[in-house]
């Protein structure tokens, strides 16, 4: 299966130059309604998608906003130097490759499992109502998450502060704890998005062929090596797909979570790439600097895609390019 | 599993293993909604029930005292007001660009196309990151305007594609049949291809309102001015006071009472809550679509 559409089609044989010319010039006649329907969406990306590329030329430079970006001096990689050397850098990789790591071992493993069992239910009623449910936290925002988390763990009279506080004998205040707040981003991911998560697995799992399944019982298989044998393997390419987007993630913890859930007591957990690039540029006016570490992170994810992509061809799995 | 496979299977372990993973599954659904129903269920107690009853899902003594106050406050139904407008705006906006885009780029031998869907494509994968973005915001003039929530992410490009790939399965005949009628591309566009698209639309004009009306980067980033604030920033701003005392968030303004907190917390949702049966309806077949063609 396919997420990305870049699938390379079978390019035509290459027509007599002369000839190809005179058809180009067809084409464009013959197509000007599309393209002209087609030019706000262009224009959309090249605005805010590609010119935002070509004005990250700044993380080479020392931008001065009054100068303009073309009057800033050129400094090199003095920025990405900065960066990499500064004393926060070992604390914010450490932190994000946390917050990411979470999601990866835990949070993504829980969907697949989550799929298997929703797959498993027989009660079809069931397994559509459940299905209904889980989907729904997906739908709402982190501000309404950060904000129910707010007034579970309130001090005092929050339902999961005085559940956790009866269970492990404390009485901290869990939302200002560094301790916590690991714990408390993943409790969020998990309810937030694993039930989300679980469509796309679901889908996968419908698509398999049922005869399988029988034939699998004739030859005797047991619950367990049907899962293992059939279920699992059926969606193993789902799964690699994901992994490899996911891989290419691992430095975007999710700006909203992080930053709504961060607070003046937890800075040295909470701390990730996409706050800090929010602090030094929006917040201290640092510009290069934080488009410096901006792209640091987006080229570091390009390459992770990338790697890993290569690493599931080279496993004889499907890739996503 | 057709029914007849069924009674081989019916082993002990089996059924044990249906009846834990019905309980389980039933928990799994319950906890998912819980901390929301626990919430609305606040939002009607009285002050004193929240502040002495650790956990309820329906108020002892049902009051609206939180909502008339906050019905009473400009500041909440000003920002849900205009929320809500942007919300529409922006939809209609983001849909149609993505729609006439994803057009064309349905026709296989339309030329530079494969280039456009390449460009589309990488822009999944690397993003030059908030900054530059802020920057481009800036130059164009649409800090502290409305424009700044809708058009920076006006084509997400995962709806594009899977809006392409919707198109493109179409049967052709009928575009054909409607060219032959002497109809342009427009024309075909509206008359034959969007009614035909009609569920996957709704779908993503779901997701996109969903997106709009959830956002909170958009409107940190890109509005100074309080007076512009959408439901979220007023949301955070009200429900922040829960977990700090007022020195902690900078703030000499006292905490809001707790009920208020949980009332803003449902409003803020209410609209997307509203939304979600529709939108349950459509996109576990609109994901579909797009994800098996390529």
């Amino acid at each position: 299966m396919t997420l990305l559409a870049a699938r390379p089609e079978s390019p035509p044989t290459p027509p007599p130059r002369a000839r190809r010319r005179k058809r180009r010039f067809g084409d464009l006649v013959r197509y000007r309604w599309l393209f002209v329907l087609m030019l706000p969406g262009v224009l959309y990306f090249a605005l805010f998608r590609f010119w935002p590329m070509y004005g990250a030329r700044i993380a080479f430079k020392n931008y001065i906003p009054f100068l303009g970006i073309d009057g800033s001096e050129w400094v090199g990689l003095t920025h990405f130097r900065e960066f990499l050397s500064n004393p926060d850098f070992p604390r914010l990789l450490e932190n994000t490759l946390i917050v990411a790591g979470l999601s990866l071992f835990i949070a993504f493993p829980l969907t697949i499992v989550l799929a298997l069992l929703l797959n498993e239910l027989r009660l079809q009623v069931l397994k559509r109502t459940v299905q209904t449910l889980v989907y729904i936290p997906h739908f709402l925002s982190w501000t309404v998450v950060v904000s129910i988390t707010a007034l579970l763990f309130a001090i005092g009279n929050g339902p999961l502060w005085t559940f956790f506080g009866w269970i492990l004998g404390t009485d901290a205040n869990m939302l200002a704890d560094p301790d916590w707040f690991r714990p408390l981003i993943l409790m969020q991911e998990v309810w937030k998005n694993t039930g989300w998560g679980t469509i796309i697995f679901l889908a996968a799992l419908a698509g398999v062929d049922q005869e399988q399944y029988e034939a699998a019982i004739i030859d005797g298989a047991g619950r367990w090596q049907r899962v293992w044998h059939i279920t699992l393997p059926s969606i193993m390419p789902t799964i690699v797909v994901l992994l490899i987007l996911q891989t290419g993630q691992i430095l975007n913890t999710g700006f909203e979570q992080i930053y709504l859930m961060s607070n003046a007591l937890n800075r040295t957990v909470a701390d990730v790439f996409d706050t800090y690039v929010y602090f030094a540029g929006i917040e201290q006016g640092a510009y290069s600097y934080a488009t410096a570490v901006g792209l640091f992170k987006a080229i570091v994810g390009l390459v992770l895609i990338f790697g890993t992509n290569w690493l599931a061809k080279r496993f004889n799995q499907q890739g996503i390019f | 599993m057709s029914p007849s496979t069924h009674k081989r299977f019916n082993t002990r372990a089996g059924r044990a293993f249906d009846v834990l993973n019905v309980l389980l599954l039933t928990g799994v659904g319950v906890l998912a909604i819980l901390p929301f129903v626990y919430v609305l269920a606040g939002s009607f107690a009285t002050e004193l029930e929240i502040t002495t009853r650790p956990f309820f899902l329906w108020p002892e003594e049902f009051t609206t005292t939180s909502y008339e106050s906050i019905l009473s406050s400009d500041v909440i139904l000003r920002a849900f007001v205009t929320t809500v407008a942007v919300t529409v705006v922006g939809t209609l906006i983001q849909l149609a660009l993505t729609v006439l885009m994803a057009y064309p780029l349905s026709k296989v031998d339309l030329p530079g196309r494969r280039t456009v869907l390449s460009l589309v494509v990488f822009t999944m994968v690397f993003s030059a990151g908030m900054i530059p973005t802020f920057l481009v915001v800036k130059d164009l003039g649409l800090l502290d305007t409305y424009w700044a929530l809708i058009l920076p992410a006006a084509i997400n490009p995962f709806s594009l594609i899977i809006i392409k790939n919707f198109f493109q399965q179409l049967p052709n005949e009928l575009e054909e049949s409607a060219k032959i009628d002497g109809a342009n591309e427009l024309q075909v566009l509206r008359h034959v291809v969007i009614p035909l698209s009609k569920p996957v639309l709704a779908t993503f004009a779901l997701f996109y309102a969903v997106g709009i009306w959830n956002d909170y980067l958009s409107p940190l980033l890109y509005l100074s001015d309080t007076g512009k604030w959408t439901l979220q920033m007023i949301l955070r701003q009200v429900t922040a006071a829960a977990s700090l005392s007022a020195d902690e968030l900078n703030s000499d303004v006292p905490p809001p009472a707790q009920g208020i907190k949980f009332a803003v917390v449902i409003i803020a949702t209410i609209p997307v809550l509203l939304a979600y049966p529709f939108l349950q309806k459509h996109f576990a077949k609109g994901m579909l679509i797009g994800s098996v063609k390529g």
